[in-house]
């Protein structure tokens, strides 16, 4: 499958990642290779068989509804790249 | 009289105990043997201060008549995908560069609690995605190994835990943490020469561990021999309430049962493991294991593993799936790095954010990780590659009818010259043919030296176990072990 610049750009707009126009162009065929390569597992039939969802059969274990920690709100912003008020800061986006 | 840095963990542990020699003496003398290592580029933070705490509190228990803990006196190195509280943590990228944990992870804390202490934390390639040790923000990981030809070519310690092997192969560390999500302990343990075992998944904690995959990530010991593993996996294993895929099943003593006897064990050797292209002398030394395990007593069976043509693309479909989702979490908001140009908005702070802190490699697997996830494309690529995973899974669980272990080569060729498989990725995912299978399985799996190539090279055999079968795994790499006799060891050049 050939993957153009353009999908490229789409794929990095969901995966939130800029690119360059450079980028999407030598970005395109690599991912095309890998792609055109995981491609053979087309191959296999895999009628009737469930997809694998846990490697090792463990059961689900749930705790008691209850906070076991908390109150570490310092450490929680310690590296935060900008925190004010004890909150983390973001750029403005309601205008 | 043998150099301290000559040790490993055992006779550490044991000359410690037996008041042979201080641990505080262990300790100065590694921690001298890391600051004069820096051609290596092994480590990327030195912690000669911690290691130094554990062997005085080592020394003190010793002096007070107490019981000594598994690892007292025992300074190991940590792969830096582990969170160390107070220590800088970045998985070997830009986008964590500045990052101090404010906790410390459950494999980490269970080696502290047996009395480890640490020498530093460890290179690794970027977020654990490489096998060459090339993908690292902080420059590339030196192999100690030459190749015998004169030319001194660099040469890749493996990937992605190749600061651990470096630094165990180069006596900087009698042991180190490492991660396999793909092969990534058992890869490199082979290109240097040393041992290393990925336990059955879930058997250690994956909490405070940098996650790559969650489904395949798993924490494991890289050290000079199968007995060191042994002592240091018990050390790290354990249940852990904190990760919700923790196995809740006891540690067992693997070291105390060890037993390099496997008369009346079947060792199965798979047919599909002979590829392309596979070097004469990876083939040879294959041939020389089996002929090792029968001598170890074992009966060999051939076996069937007929879908593991497909384990490496269903794994560079699966992992790079759920890595897309694990590093969403890097966005400039609540660690790390952020790049926010004067009036950009929330979404141009991610973009430009993670644009700037991820290497090529990172970028290149989320973008094939949201790629196969993306609308249209789910269910062609990632339940097709959960159905494969399936049938990888149940290939085993037949070969399990009719055999113990398996035996493979580790890798399929020696290491090769740094920037030599770089440009190439493909090419590059290729050196997991072999580890990516039982990953895929969560089986526990091994890997030993069994000898050196024409270069002078290191050359790993592979042992594969059933899940929880660890056991089972160590005593067949004990018996490989003690026929290789393997002693090469790199000359000092750096």
């Amino acid at each position: 499958m050939s993957v153009d610049t353009a999908t490229v750009r789409r794929i990095a707009g969901l995966a939130r990642i800029a690119i360059t126009d450079d980028e999407a162009a030598r970005l395109a065929p690599e991912l095309g290779n890998i792609l055109d390569w995981i491609e053979q597992l087309g191959e296999v039939d895999t009628a009737g068989v469930d997809p694998m969802t846990a490697v090792i059969p463990n059961h689900l274990r749930l705790r008691d509804d209850v906070v076991t920690d908390g109150g570490v709100r310092e450490k929680v912003l310690a590296n935060a790249p900008q925190a004010e008020h004890g909150f983390f800061t973001v750029p403005k986006v309601i205008e | 009289m043998t150099a301290l840095t000559d040790l490993g963990i055992a006779a550490i542990r044991n000359g410690v105990r037996d008041g042979d020699f201080s641990a505080r003496e262990v300790a100065e003398a590694f921690n001298a043997a890391v600051a004069a290592a820096k051609p290596l580029n092994a480590f990327l933070v030195e912690t000669p201060e911690h290691a130094l705490a554990a062997a005085d509190a080592a020394d003190a228990a010793r002096a007070a008549g107490e019981v000594l803990k598994p690892m007292a006196g025992v300074p190991i190195g940590m792969k830096d995908l582990f969170c160390t509280k107070g220590v800088p943590t970045t998985a070997a990228s830009h986008i964590l560069e500045g990052f101090t944990p404010e906790y410390e992870s459950t494999v980490s804390q269970n080696l502290w609690n047996a009395g480890a202490g640490m020498l530093g934390k460890l290179n690794l390639d970027q977020f654990a995605m490489g096998s060459s040790n090339e993908t690292s923000y902080f420059g590339n990981v030196i192999s100690p190994w030459r190749r015998n030809d004169g030319g001194n070519a660099p040469l890749a310690p493996g990937g992605s835990s190749g600061g651990s092997s470096s630094a165990v192969a180069a006596r900087l560390a009698p042991g180190a943490t490492g991660t396999d999500t793909g092969g990534s302990i058992r890869q490199p343990a082979a290109f240097v020469g040393i041992s290393g075992i990925k336990p059955t998944y879930g058997r250690c904690s994956r909490w405070g561990t940098i996650a790559f995959a969650s489904s395949l990530d798993q924490a494991g010991p890289m050290a000079r021999d199968v007995r060191d593993c042994a002592i240091m996996l018990e050390a790290m294993a354990g249940f852990d309430a904190k990760d919700a895929t923790s196995l809740d099943l006891p540690v067992p003593n693997w070291e105390a049962q060890l037993n390099a006897s496997l008369a009346g064990k079947r060792v199965g050797i798979p047919k599909e493991y002979r590829v392309d292209g596979m070097p004469a002398e990876i083939e040879a030394l294959w041939q020389q294991g089996i002929a090792w395990l029968k001598d170890a007593g074992a009966e060999i069976v051939d076996v069937s593993l007929p879908h593991t043509k497909y384990a490496l693309p269903a794994y560079y479909i699966i992992a790079p799936a759920e890595a897309s989702s694990n590093l969403a979490r890097y966005d400039g908001v609540r660690y790390g790095l952020r790049d926010l140009p004067e009036g950009a908005n929330l979404q141009e702070m991610y973009a430009r954010t993670r644009a700037e802190g991820f290497g090529n490699e990172v970028k290149r697997r989320i973008l094939i990780g949201t790629y196969v996830l993306s609308a249209g494309f789910y269910d062609a690529y990632y339940t097709q590659a959960q159905k494969v995973r399936t049938l990888i899974a149940r290939d085993f669980e037949r070969a399990w009818d009719v055999c113990d272990v398996l035996l493979t080569p580790t890798a399929p060729s020696a290491a090769f010259a740094l920037g030599e498989k770089s440009a190439d990725p493909l090419a590059m995912y290729l050196n997991d043919v072999f580890t990516v299978p039982s990953s895929l399985a969560g089986l526990p799996a091994m890997s030993v030296p069994g000898g050196v190539d024409a270069a002078g090279l290191p050359l790993g055999l592979q042992v594969i176990g059933k899940p929880l079968d660890e056991q089972g795994v160590l005593n067949a790499a004990l018996a490989l072990e003690e026929r290789a006799g393997f002693t090469a060891r790199p000359a000092k050049w750096w």
